[in-house]
């Protein structure tokens, strides 16, 4: 047990100071946008279908739970405030962090265990060039950038969705469903799951980028980290989500 | 691009020199006491049965790991003293073929042997491409450049790493077992080009490889390491009429002798009838 104790804390330690070796890298890496640029093709565009989709359904799911709800208070016409604000403020930073670290963070675990397993990062070191500036920080940088965005993406998928529902199906006025939403929503909440998803990003891109660097070189070693990274991103997601909240809230 | 030599490869002195050197993994010793002279020019085989730590060696020479003691000298320096700045300046001197190649997947083979060049320098766009066809042209991949590396051979992926690693104009190059899973014809190509590469532009070669044939052709001297130390060097005419069992087996490829074929295990008696009583 105590043991076990002191192996997490020392996998939470090599993490920080992995964060400190690669925050060092991202001076150089940000004199080469084009590197960082591809990344956030990498792990945004390329997940981008999977959060509209994921954005469509969870947002029609509201629509239907918030209808059902609000409907025993006879408050429908309150759908489009409260699917909104549970977007913007909860689902959409953590169902796409939760999203981003089964599809992007596993890529980017895989690849860089793999490019640990062939040689190709002590490749790099031996034709003197850092991998941590070449290929981490790049990638995290990547991660960090396209998070927020596809957060975005989802939230408004996720309301067309909850509209979609709540309007065309259930029968909430369209007029009531836009203009309560306008006047309930302030700008804080939108900020408010901006800077989550920001946090969500640098968490999930710093554990896949951990788990791949410092992947055992073997195919099961590979596997092994790609699994720890969604295991690591979605609950440390869940965690730091309670404590922003709380933090909001000023609980 | 190239640094001048320094002053004691000049005078014709080792290039690279390890001396008494230990190394420890923990509690198990892989090197006690291990010189080995690599003179400017050659081509230096280190020769040995797997598992007695060649890639470690190789690893010592380039500074990724520091010995337990003695002494690794490149280029005329102590590696171990050498800053990261240095070791970075001193493997820009060297180049290195890894065993499986270890090209970079994402980038085509073209872009794979501009990697360097890209890192390095600011070359204009045409010199680089000449550069690159040159390299390319020497291992007879010119025509492979546009593709990448998963659509390459064992043998051709080999010789695009050759490429990348020669294309820097290194003065070491230095061979992690570059015959292992070829057929014999990639083999004899790649021998060859080892041979040719070290004699055209006067590079000093360093082969890890335990295939006796290919690399007694090509090689000037031979050490071969076995139990943590070198126990026979020279030519390979040396070697052949070398009277000691272990370096003959090793040559011979017996399957039994100095190296046993048995794993270390309890007498075979004892555990058949350990087995049988425990029915």
């Amino acid at each position: 047990m105590i043991s076990r104790l002191a192996a997490s804390l020392s996998r939470i330690g090599a993490v920080a100071l992995f964060l400190l070796q690669v925050l060092a890298a991202c001076g150089p890496a940000l004199l080469r946008p084009r590197l960082i640029v591809q990344q956030v093709y990498n792990t945004g565009a390329r997940s981008l279908v999977i959060i509209m989709l994921c954005g469509l359904f969870v947002g029609m799911v509201l629509g239907l739970q918030g209808y059902d709800l609000l409907a025993r208070f006879g408050s429908e016409s309150a759908l489009g405030v409260a699917a909104t604000l549970g977007l913007l403020k909860e689902l959409g930073p953590v169902v796409t962090a939760l999203l981003f670290a089964g599809r992007a963070g596993t890529a980017l675990t895989s690849e860089i265990g793999l490019m640990r397993a062939t040689d190709q990062l002590t490749a790099m070191q031996m034709m003197a060039v850092d991998p941590l500036q070449r290929v981490i920080a790049p990638r995290f940088l990547g991660g960090i950038i396209a998070m927020p965005l596809l957060a975005a993406v989802f939230n408004i998928i996720g309301i067309y969705g909850a509209q979609l529902v709540g309007v065309s199906l259930m029968g909430v006025d369209q007029g009531t469903f836009w203009s309560q939403m306008q006047g309930a929503v302030a700008l804080h909440d939108v900020n408010e799951g901006i800077v989550k998803s920001a946090a969500f990003g640098v968490i999930c891109s710093l554990l896949a980028v951990y788990e791949g660097y410092n992947a055992e070189p073997t195919a099961a070693g590979v596997g092994l980290a790609t699994t720890r990274t969604v295991v690591a991103s979605s609950v440390m997601t869940l965690v730091v989500d309670y404590m922003l909240t709380a933090a909001f809230l000023k609980v | 691009m190239i640094e001048q030599p320094t002053p004691s490869a000049a005078t014709g002195a080792a290039l690279v020199e390890l001396r008494d050197v230990h190394y420890r993994v923990g509690s198990r010793a892989l090197f006690n006491g291990v010189n080995i002279t690599v003179q400017r020019g050659s081509i230096t085989a280190v020769m040995g049965p797997s598992g007695t730590g060649k890639t470690t060696l190789l690893r010592l020479i380039t500074g990724q790991i520091a010995p337990s003691s003695g002494t690794v000298t490149v280029f005329g320096r102590d590696v171990a003293t050498l800053r990261r700045d240095d070791v970075f300046a001193m493997r820009k001197r060297m180049g290195m073929l890894f065993q499986n190649g270890a090209l970079l997947t994402d980038l085509d083979v073209f872009e794979n042997v501009a990697f360097p060049l890209r890192e390095h320098t600011r070359l204009p766009e045409a010199v680089l491409r000449t550069l690159v066809l040159m390299k390319l042209q020497a291992v007879g991949l010119r025509g492979a450049a546009t593709l990448m590396p998963q659509q390459l051979s064992g043998g051709m992926a080999r010789r695009v790493a050759l490429a990348r690693a020669i294309v820097m104009d290194p003065e070491i190059l230095i061979y992690d077992e570059p015959f292992v899973g070829l057929d014999p014809i990639s083999m004899g190509v790649v021998a060859r080009l080892i041979r040719s590469l070290n004699d055209a532009l006067g590079i000093t070669s360093i082969v890890v490889s335990h295939d006796v044939q290919e690399v007694g052709v090509i090689a000037d001297q031979s050490f071969i390491v076995a139990d943590g130390t070198v126990i026979a060097s020279g030519t390979s005419e040396q070697l052949q009429s070398s009277t000691q069992p272990a370096v003959q087996q090793f040559l011979q490829g017996a399957a039994d002798g100095p190296v046993p074929f048995h794993y270390p295990a309890a007498d075979y008696r004892t555990d058949l009838a350990a087995a049988e009583s425990a029915q």
